[in-house]
């Protein structure tokens, strides 16, 4: 049993603390309200998450990218199943774009997952663009991290890949798994897609299909390149048709490879489950790899580095914002622009100016300080 | 815009329950909620009460709506309310049913606290907003 004993679970309001007790004492309505409130970013959830950072680090995080209609949700299904027959709790974050013009959404994911239906230790939620930038990443970031500490031993997170943002939210993951469906196109297609460097795991679903052994011989052959291209050395690298076998000579080629992994390219169908038993082989070899080469704690240090960015980036935008309004807002000084009264460059300046002398009257502050 | 600021939106569950195949009027529905600028979870086809209870409570919705067609309603609506009271969530989901619901049975469905019920010739914008009025994020 954690107990709550951080200095920041002290400092939380009633409600947040009452919260804070749930997730941690297994309270399934207490978890979606808190995934509510992050979603919302409802004023408190910063807080809160604060407390519950400590206890998190425990989940081994997934995350699922690939077209719309290649079988991500159904494949997340089965792979949750073969979890749960292993008695490991699982938290599925499916996330589905939204409509720039009326800001709804019909989020259908969880259709797909049937076979768990019931299950209360399958935690599904489904989750909305909102319209919002940058924000999707940081609420399906902080999401997982409510997962986490409610003690799911798994964790997945599945988007459309198909641009920055799922980049950015696939990313929160330890692992990345793209999912390609057979005919998505040749070997340059995947490579306009920019979809090769985040895999760690390439999965061609639906492989009952004709096109299927083009798209996985495509794959293999990218894979391969881009691993010979990485570090000009891998010439002689012959590529196994066994996926456990290209697992196991990952671990060989260690000292070849940038972080000594090839990706595996595995074919399934997950309307059947077919082949999922050795995607989630895959996912366990590519944790062992991860906690084994050390790779795993540079990817946790990244991690950290881009949501500390990420929120200093944002309360600096709204900081912005304010100085903005105290300026008289934007539109007055966007019509004095459109007028050539003045310049945007000059606009920007002026508002930064003093936000920078004061970062820099303080940091002379501190300096004094630790001289005297 | 900062990715911090407060972004509501109002969740809704549209749910098929028990074994009734006709799913048409929930697809116009969860179109317009969605239309309407809400969060529309779709729950599929024939589904028991408890797996509602399950996604109601995990979605965190502010609207349940149930669409029955089959008659089951006076079985299967009251499975589906003491389920999210079980998990505390009955209080704060606005529940309403969509559907064919013999007009005695309506008010003994309202009793147990379902909030109103929408009959066939119902036009879309009167669910919408009565939605809006009711529901909604806190």
């Amino acid at each position: 049993m954690r107990a709550p004993t951080n200095m920041a679970s002290e400092t939380l309001s009633p409600e947040n603390a009452d919260l804070y007790e749930g997730v941690l004492s297994g309270d399934h309505s207490a978890l979606a309200r808190v995934i509510t409130k992050i979603e919302n970013r409802t004023p408190g959830y910063r807080e809160l998450l604060s407390a519950l950072h400590e206890q998190t680090g425990n989940a081994g995080v997934v995350g699922i990218t690939g077209s719309p209609g290649a079988g991500k949700s159904t494949l997340v299904d089965k792979l949750t199943r073969q979890y749960r027959n292993n008695d490991e709790t699982v938290g599925i974050i499916a996330v589905d774009p939204s409509s720039p013009y009326s800001g709804g959404s019909v989020l259908g994911d969880r259709i797909r997952m049937n076979s768990t239906a019931g299950d209360m230790d399958v935690f599904v939620r489904s989750m909305s663009a909102r319209g919002r930038l940058g924000g999707l990443s940081m609420a399906t970031a902080d999401a997982v991290k409510a997962l986490d500490a409610f003690g799911k031993d798994r964790i997945i997170v599945e988007t459309v890949g198909a641009g920055q943002n799922e980049v950015d939210i696939v990313e929160t993951a330890e692992t990345v798994v793209v999912v390609v469906q057979p005919g998505s196109g040749d070997d340059v297609q995947l490579l306009k897609a920019g979809i090769l460097e985040i895999g760690d795991i390439f999965v061609v679903n639906k492989a009952d299909m004709d096109e299927a052994a083009g798209t996985v011989g495509d794959l293999e052959a990218m894979v391969h390149m881009d691993e010979t291209s990485g570090t000009g050395v891998l010439g002689g690298h012959h590529a196994p048709d066994d996926t456990e076998m290209d697992a196991a000579s990952a671990e060989d080629d260690a000292a070849d490879t940038e972080d000594g992994w090839t990706p595996p390219v595995l074919q399934t169908v997950a309307t059947t489950g077919v082949g999922v038993e050795q995607l989630r082989g895959a996912l366990d070899a590519h944790r062992t790899h991860l906690s084994a080469s050390g790779e795993g704690a540079r990817r946790q240090q990244t991690r950290a580095e881009t949501e500390i960015r990420r929120l200093l980036r944002s309360d600096l935008g709204r900081i912005a914002e304010q100085a903005l309004g105290h300026r008289g807002g934007v539109e007055s000084l966007a019509e004095s622009v459109a007028q050539r009264e003045t310049d945007p460059y000059a606009v920007v300046n002026d508002l930064i100016e003093p936000l920078e002398a004061a970062v820099f009257d303080a940091s002379d502050t501190e300096d004094r300080a630790d001289g005297e | 815009m900062s990715a911090d600021q407060t972004q509501r939106a109002t969740r809704c569950l549209v749910a098929k329950v028990g074994l009734d195949g006709h799913d048409r009027g929930a697809h116009v529905i969860a179109r317009a909620f969605r239309d309407a600028g809400f969060e529309v979870i779709y729950s599929g086809l024939h589904r028991a009460p408890e797996e509602i209870v399950q996604a109601a409570v995990q979605e965190d919705v502010d609207v349940l709506g149930i669409s029955i067609l089959s008659g089951a309603h006076n079985t299967l609506v009251p499975k589906v309310i003491a389920g999210l009271q079980s998990y505390d969530a009955f209080e704060d989901t606005l529940i309403v049913v969509g559907g064919i619901i013999p007009e005695e049975d309506k008010t003994e469905l309202k009793e147990l606290g379902v909030a109103e019920v929408f009959g066939p010739g119902t036009a879309i914008k009167e669910t919408v907003e009565f939605v809006r009025e009711h529901a909604g994020p806190d």
